[in-house]
């Protein structure tokens, strides 16, 4: 089914949409936030996509250590990798939104620290794989952990930066997605377009590089 | 299986590590005040627990954790460690909080919540450790890889128990309880993923 085309035109499709919409398309005209709210299309639809490929990522973990097939393994990783690369790009464009709304790219706000300190689990699992050369020693110590790192993405980003005061909206009596901050114009872009979009992006670019996985085993092999 | 964990020749070493590391800060700070006072605290904490937790996989040779493989299942021991490392912890925490006490000055308004604060940072420091040393041990270069992967994985325990220590400075102590209960549940989880997780590292 990957294989096919529809897919991918698909997410060229919902990108196009996202994009043309989330610069020309209408939206509410708030105080502070003015036309930066375009961004909620790029910012928060990163994060849910990078949110998504940890989860699949897992997902293969899993079945890795359930199974001991080394194809699994190497689907955890390349969805690690799309997953940091959406981290990271998710922390720019915030850092980028936080410029014009909050006044600096940095400001040490709690969900910014929680972000990185993510990111920075998610890095060690690079680091920890690449400090072993049996194949599958590291497949199975990657993959626990994997799991482990998962485990802690829900207290640093989602826990800890609620509980303690922060700028960022989804903090203590200052929801997101509340229907005074976007209305159905936006919503109509967001979900069908930007999640959906950003997400079939990060999955086109992890089985293009697993393919090149797998090709490079058979040459070595 | 506990008793066969206790016998550690490494406990005073540690101890002498804590008190003389006290020392030289005491040394170099004189008595500073609470927020300082506290950040040296939880500093010292972490490397006390990367010190002495770190130890409880790597030292031991291969031929003993053959041994330790023959007579116990991966679960029992993993529990055991955990068991012994947080006791082991929970040890340092309270002479270290003595030593701090002592020597460094007293700024904490409840000197007894604060204990009980100590010992449960001292737990959830060694729990994360154990599980990583445990990872490490199986990862050839092991202390360095420990320093990377422990680091950030620990931060976010640092931040809620500063954040815990520094409520229980304060006078007005609110939201106390939240925040253990948080610290509580983090734990639990680490715990309960050692405990699902560790047979798949003990293999081979």
């Amino acid at each position: 089914m990957l294989r096919q085309n529809w897919w991918k035109i698909l997410c060229a499709a919902l990108l196009l949409y996202t994009i043309i919409m989330g610069f020309l398309g209408p939206v509410p005209a708030l105080p502070i936030l003015d036309e930066t709210i375009r961004n909620l299309y790029f910012h928060v639809a990163m994060w849910m996509a990078m949110m998504i490929t940890f989860i699949v990522s897992v997902i293969y973990s899993v079945k890795y250590l359930r199974s001991n097939r080394l194809v699994f393994d190497i689907y955890a990783l390349e969805y690690a990798r799309i997953g940091i690369v959406f981290g990271i790009l998710g922390l720019a464009t915030g850092s980028v939104w936080a410029r014009w709304t909050w006044g600096a790219f940095w400001s040490n706000d709690p969900k910014q620290l929680g972000a990185v300190i993510a990111l920075l689990i998610y890095l060690a699992y690079f680091v920890l794989r690449n400090s072993m050369t049996d194949l599958d020693k590291r497949a199975r110590i990657g993959a626990v952990y994997n799991i482990f790192a998962f485990a802690m993405l829900f207290p640093t980003i989602w826990i800890i930066p609620r509980m303690v005061e922060s700028l960022h909206p989804g903090g203590m009596g200052n929801p997101a997605f509340d229907t005074k901050d976007i209305d159905s114009r936006m919503r109509i872009v967001f979900w069908p377009g930007a999640v959906p979009g950003w997400t079939l992006l990060g999955v086109w670019i992890t089985t293009l590089r697993i393919r090149l996985r797998l090709l490079e085993e058979k040459v070595t092999h | 299986m506990l008793l066969e964990v206790r016998q550690q020749y490494t406990f005073y070493g540690v101890l002498l590590y804590v008190a003389s590391t006290i020392f030289v800060l005491y040394l170099a700070m004189g008595q500073p005040e609470a927020a300082v006072w506290k950040g040296l605290f939880w500093m010292m904490q972490l490397f006390i627990c990367v010190n002495a937790v770190a130890k409880s996989f790597l030292q031991e040779g291969k031929e003993r954790l053959l041994y330790f493989y023959s007579i116990a299942g991966a679960r029992d021991f993993i529990l055991s460690k955990l068991l012994f490392n947080a006791l082991l912890m929970v040890v340092m925490s309270l002479v270290s909080l003595g030593l701090f006490l002592l020597m460094l000055g007293d700024p904490t308004s409840d000197a007894v919540a604060f204990l009980f604060i100590s010992s449960l940072g001292g737990i959830s420091l060694s729990l994360v450790f154990t599980f990583l040393a445990a990872i490490a041990a199986r990862a050839q270069q092991s202390a360095a890889l420990m320093a990377i992967l422990g680091f950030p994985l620990v931060i976010p325990q640092l931040l809620l128990l500063n954040k815990i220590s520094t409520i229980a400075f304060a006078e007005v102590q609110g939201g106390l309880s939240g925040m253990i209960a948080l610290l509580a549940a983090l734990d639990g989880m680490i715990v309960v993923l050692a405990i699902i997780l560790f047979p798949f590292l003990w293999k081979d």
